[in-house]
């Protein structure tokens, strides 16, 4: 096999700021956190990154989804970046992961820290008046114009359609789609940085309200505030570093259908997350089963699904049945699933939190949710674009 | 005295418009490749299959099937009447030809695969497709 870009890095630090709902600390301040903390975490000083990347960069828009820019955070953190990159292009938020990789390939930057930070939470105390939610009477463009015009408001409504539609071609149920929200929650038992930790049992699931059947309020994430940071090193200068390298074993990524052009396929499945999970694999020697635990993509239950099967992790239409009754996906199980608590219990990072499970994970940090000699992890993030990886430590 | 909510309607757009005033005459339009034939929507200045730019709406039969839907349930703005359907029609003019809809059914007759025909909802200038059962499939 050819020498690939992400073969030639590693993550080699990683730290999550204070998780609130809501924080009282600002988006810079939640990033500067979490950036200082993962720099500190890979044996680095501020002044040894020359990289800073983020998701989706920083926008106008007042709900707290893009708070803070990679040049405000150079400047905050007092890092003079060679290169710099926000990339908010096809809602791929693992874009700027695989540029900071081809940029360390490259040589043009030697340690790059990459961030997500959120503030939604804070953001919906002040107002709603930025979403689609606020009563305006302004008419909708765009992707928008296709569906708010239905009063499909929210998200949901559209990933609800897969779900309907996943659990009538394959005979699926409420209970085996419920078996993420508790496998998730009791995970997050263990996680003292997620947001719910309550336990929650298949019975509370199942009573929880229909928001848009078949989903319901816990099939959904929640909004936060907070920041997590990845520092990724080129492998050469990871070596002498604080935390043995988690080599970065393969990367794939695919944009289209869902927003990005128009609907593929028959609503049970993402196409394009397919096309994702065939890259990943051809990148690599390793094989699904090979797996010690997997970060799945949890904006919305229903992902979970479609991306294990998109991963090959379980044949088309098995995932159901694979997670029925958590056994299989605990953390003692054959495939440890969202061992954080997942986007459903830790929080909204869109894919960030799953990304910084698997470092906990992979470098044994995860006490009462330590998945034994985690050595590969793969994961897997996002609902409109989409993008996966396999961390592997030696 | 509140006033009821009202759908919150898409721009017309140069590209769009022909779709949300179809209804003016009664009749769905799509936009389709008069040089290899194929439809698409939502339009695009050329046709993405061909890459002809000899794209222009067409009539289409307005009938089609349920592939999947939706029963919300939550009132996302105040006074929003719920609950209601949202689904998503393929067009019976081609395979994965799909629009969004609600459908205007009894909550407990949804299913997938229903026969659908379309209809239109008028507000201002905009003729908003919806879709009802298809009796004459019934």
């Amino acid at each position: 096999m050819t020498l690939l870009p992400e073969k030639l890095a590693c993550i080699t630090g990683a730290a999550q700021s204070e998780v609130g709902r809501p924080s009282k600390r600002s988006a810079l301040q939640l990033t500067a956190d979490a950036c200082l903390a993962a720099i500190a975490d890979a044996g680095l000083r501020p002044e040894d990154i020359d990289g800073i990347a983020t998701y989706p960069g920083k926008s106008s828009e007042g709900g707290g989804i893009a708070p803070v820019s990679p040049s405000e955070a150079a400047a905050v953190l007092g890092i003079e970046p060679r290169w710099i990159l926000a990339s908010a292009e096809g809602f791929s938020h693992m874009a700027p992961i695989f540029n900071a990789i081809t940029a360390i390939a490259c040589g043009l930057a030697r340690h790059v820290v990459v961030f997500r930070s959120v503030a939604q939470a804070q953001a919906r105390l002040v107002s709603r008046s930025s979403t689609l939610m606020s009563g305006s009477r302004e008419r909708v463009d765009g992707n928008n114009a296709w569906t708010v015009p239905y009063n499909a408001l929210s998200p949901i409504n559209t990933f609800a359609l897969y779900a309907q539609a996943y659990f009538e071609k394959y005979g699926a149920n409420e209970a085996q789609l419920g078996a993420i929200a508790v496998n998730n929650r009791a995970n997050a038992a263990h996680n003292p940085n997620a947001i719910y930790r309550k336990p929650l049992t298949l019975d509370d699931y199942l009573a929880s309200r229909v928001i848009s059947s078949p989903l319901r309020l816990l099939d959904c994430d929640s909004h936060i505030d907070g920041s997590t940071a990845i520092v990724l090193s080129h492998r050469d200068a990871a070596k002498d570093l604080r935390n043995p390298p988690l080599h970065i074993e393969s990367m794939g990524m695919a944009v289209g259908g869902l927003w990005v052009g128009r609907f593929e396929g028959d609503f049970t499945e993402m196409p394009a997350a397919r096309r994702a999970g065939r890259m990943l694999w051809e990148r690599t020697d390793l094989k699904p089963a090979q797996m010690d635990c997997a970060q799945i993509y949890d904006g919305f239950s229903i992902h979970v699904w479609m991306w294990m099967e998109a991963l090959g992790l379980v044949p088309p239409g098995e995932a159901c049945r694979f997670v029925e009754g958590g056994k299989r996906i605990a953390i003692d199980g054959e495939l440890p699933l969202n061992t954080g608590g997942g986007q459903l219990s830790a929080g909204r990072f869109h894919g960030y939190g799953h990304i910084h499970e698997a470092t906990v994970q992979l470098w044994g940090r995860g006490s009462g949710r330590q998945v034994r000699d985690a050595k590969t992890c793969v994961i897997s993030n996002g609902g409109y674009g989409y993008g996966a990886m396999i961390l592997r430590r030696d | 005295m509140s006033e009821a909510p009202v759908r919150k309607l898409p721009k017309l757009e140069p590209e769009t418009a022909f779709f949300w005033t179809a209804g003016a005459d009664g009749a769905l339009r799509i936009q389709r490749c008069t040089d290899c034939g194929t439809y698409q929507h939502p339009p695009f200045p050329l046709c993405a299959k061909c890459h002809s730019e000899a794209v222009a709406p067409e009539a289409v039969s307005g009938k089609g099937r349920l592939a999947s839907y939706t029963i919300n349930h939550e009132p996302w703005v105040p006074g929003l009447p719920v609950p209601f359907v949202f689904g998503v029609v393929e067009l019976a003019e081609q395979a994965q030809l799909y629009v969004f809809t609600n459908v205007l059914a009894e909550i407990d007759a949804v299913r997938v695969g229903m026969p659908l025909t379309a209809e239109f909802e008028r507000h201002d200038d905009v003729w908003l497709p919806m879709f009802r059962e298809d009796a004459a499939h019934g």
